[in-house]
């Protein structure tokens, strides 16, 4: 049982409030000078909540991967990005093949699903070679080694995909059916971020519905907490680790998908930045529990969008989008000051008393 | 043939020799005990027939079947399934999804659901409480659902490890009537305790352990009579 013990205050405790104190002045600041000088609509607020929902569910669904190895292994998969670079960058090359020969244009929806499907393909495959040969051996190994060998395999994916593909920006081909606007109600929304929420949600509905309600879902949440207990239940914990990160995998591969066709192109380090931000997401919800990464996911997309604009304008900042990454890892900075365990992650606190 | 044989086991922990040479034997529907101190090896034997250890030499067969070189999952299979010490129940999990992972390795619906029905005549208190997340339960409901959820994985041989430990008296007294009462059922057991009284009241045998090596086993009641066993593990002088 969690007992509550009084911490003594550090001088550390004092900076780390002052500082998270500071910064949520500035943003509270921010936000009410900037929605006095009223610079932006509602239409404008609209369209920053949708992109932040659409970039959000992108970030939610990568953090799937990041969240269930951690759940089951206690480790961060620093290589999850460049799994999620991995499916994308080489469906590009179907993607492209489909537009040159018409097939895109003419089945749309046929075409796309395979896309998806081979970049999911991909990235399971990937994400299961890298836990038989980068992880495996190292299981019983001290907790950094791992981390240092996730770190290395993520460099050696990325130049094993720079040098099989180039080192240049891929444009994903446009897929007409997805341009332009579409109303819902008075919302106008474009058509290709609709298909990012609603597919992304529609994954991560079915995968929480996998853990919870299946026998290997069940098995999968038994290994989370007890290894050795789960084996004596005659689970094959290694299948169920080797099955996490191949689970984890294919969210990426259509994560990585919804990412080019939101932003169009395909690169071999285009994994980096959104695998940081959805481990940021993933510890934001509270790291190990899966609605967190869903929610820590959606919350930085949106904080991410709305947030520059907002928080930042208002203090006469020019080209506050700049500063959106910055913006991110705030959050994550604050999160770590005031509630470790992230949104939703009660279990780590309860663990450590 | 006894149902249980374990031949001459030699476990290591890392350069520490663990169990130097152990031989059991349990007949089919026997309870034997293995008494012995803190640290004498009695967990490392059990681990050792799941599979969780892997001994450098010996043999482990379950009716005749050699099980040594088997992982923990294909042991529980096999018949062998333990209930660990510690009870190791998953917290986050409710009470029924516990019993059904102990079910694991079992797809036939109907027996599920007859072992189900099992458990709960066993533990009345498990049925009550089977929406509600296991980390919830008392210790003594714990120690059920922990011995439950092994018997839904059909055991043809339970192993108990401490089943009594940390319990208040009054439920150790209740946990070793459902071993007797399991027993009587058909089902085969052999029981670690530290509690010795307990533990050789309800068995027909004992083997008695100390750093790794088998002193000596009789039946229960000779033992419980030994001199050295009253000295060394009832606490009697």
């Amino acid at each position: 049982m969690a007992r509550l013990t009084r911490r003594k205050l550090t001088p550390t405790d004092i900076v780390m409030w002052t500082i998270g104190a500071i910064l949520i002045a500035l943003i509270l600041w921010g936000s009410i000078a900037t929605l006095a000088r009223g610079a932006y609509s509602l239409d404008h607020w609209i369209d920053f909540t949708i992109f932040g929902l659409a970039q959000g569910s992108i970030y939610a669904l990568i953090a799937m991967g990041y969240t269930m190895v951690y759940g089951v292994l206690r480790m961060i998969n620093f290589a999850h990005s460049e799994v999620f670079m991995s499916g994308p960058y080489t469906a590009y090359y179907v993607a492209a093949y489909f537009y040159r020969s018409g097939l895109l244009e003419a089945h749309p929806v046929l075409s796309m699903t395979m896309v998806f499907l081979v970049s999911m393909a991909v990235s399971t495959l990937i994400a299961y070679l890298l836990e038989m040969i980068a992880y495996r051996p190292l299981r019983s190994a001290p907790r950094l080694v791992p981390l240092i060998t996730a770190i290395g395999a993520s460099f050696f994916l990325q130049y094993v995909f720079r040098g099989l593909y180039g080192s240049g920006f891929q444009a994903y081909p446009v897929i007409r059916a997805l341009e332009g606007p579409m109303y819902i109600g008075p919302v106008r929304i474009l058509k290709f971020q609709l298909l990012v929420i609603f597919a992304a949600a529609l994954l991560m509905i079915a995968l929480y519905q996998f853990t919870q309600r299946t026998r290997l879902g069940r098995a999968l949440r038994s290994v989370s907490e007890d290894k050795e207990a789960a084996a004596l239940m005659g689970v094959d914990v290694d299948r169920m680790i080797s099955m996490t990160f191949m689970i984890g995998g294919a969210a990426a591969g259509a994560a990585g998908v919804l990412y080019a066709i939101m932003f169009k192109q395909v690169h071999f380090f285009m994994g980096f930045i959104p695998g940081l931000k959805a481990f940021t997401a993933a510890v934001l919800g509270g790291i190990g529990n899966i609605p967190g990464a869903m929610l820590g996911g959606i919350f930085l997309g949106l904080v991410e969008s709305i947030g520059p604009s907002l928080f930042l304008d208002g203090l006469g900042i020019t080209a506050p989008y700049q500063l959106k990454d910055a913006i991110a890892f705030t959050m994550l900075v604050l999160v770590l000051i005031f509630r470790p365990t992230g949104i939703l992650g009660e279990r780590l606190a309860v663990k450590k008393a | 043939m006894a149902m249980l044989e374990i031949r001459d086991i030699h476990t290591y922990y890392g350069n520490i020799h663990a169990l130097k040479g152990i031989s059991v034997e349990v007949e089919r529907g026997e309870i034997v005990t293995i008494i012995g101190a803190n640290g004498a090896g009695k967990s490392t034997l059990l681990k050792t027939a799941s599979g969780i250890l892997r001994p450098r030499s010996g043999s482990i067969r379950l009716e005749g079947r050699e099980l040594t070189r088997l992982a923990p999952h294909e042991v529980v299979r096999e018949g062998i399934v333990q209930v660990p010490e510690g009870r190791r129940i998953f917290g986050r999990l409710t009470v029924l999804e516990n019993l059904d992972m102990g079910a694991f390795t079992c797809s036939d619906r109907r027996r599920n659901a007859a072992n189900l029905e099992r458990v709960f005549t066993l533990f009345p208190r498990l049925k009550e409480r089977s929406r509600q997340v296991a980390g919830t339960l008392s210790g003594g409901e714990q120690q059920m659902l922990a011995m439950g959820r092994a018997l839904m994985a059909n055991p043809k041989i339970l192993l108990m490890d401490e089943p009594s430990m940390g319990l208040a008296p009054v439920l150790v007294d209740g946990i070793f009537e459902t071993i007797r009462r399991l027993n009587e059922a058909g089902t085969t057991i052999l029981l670690v305790e530290q509690n010795a009284r307990m533990a050789l009241q309800v068995a027909r045998r004992g083997y008695v352990l100390q750093s790794g090596s088998i002193l000596f086993s009789d039946a229960a009641a000779p033992l419980a009579e030994n001199e050295m066993v009253r000295k060394a593990y009832l606490g009697e002088h």
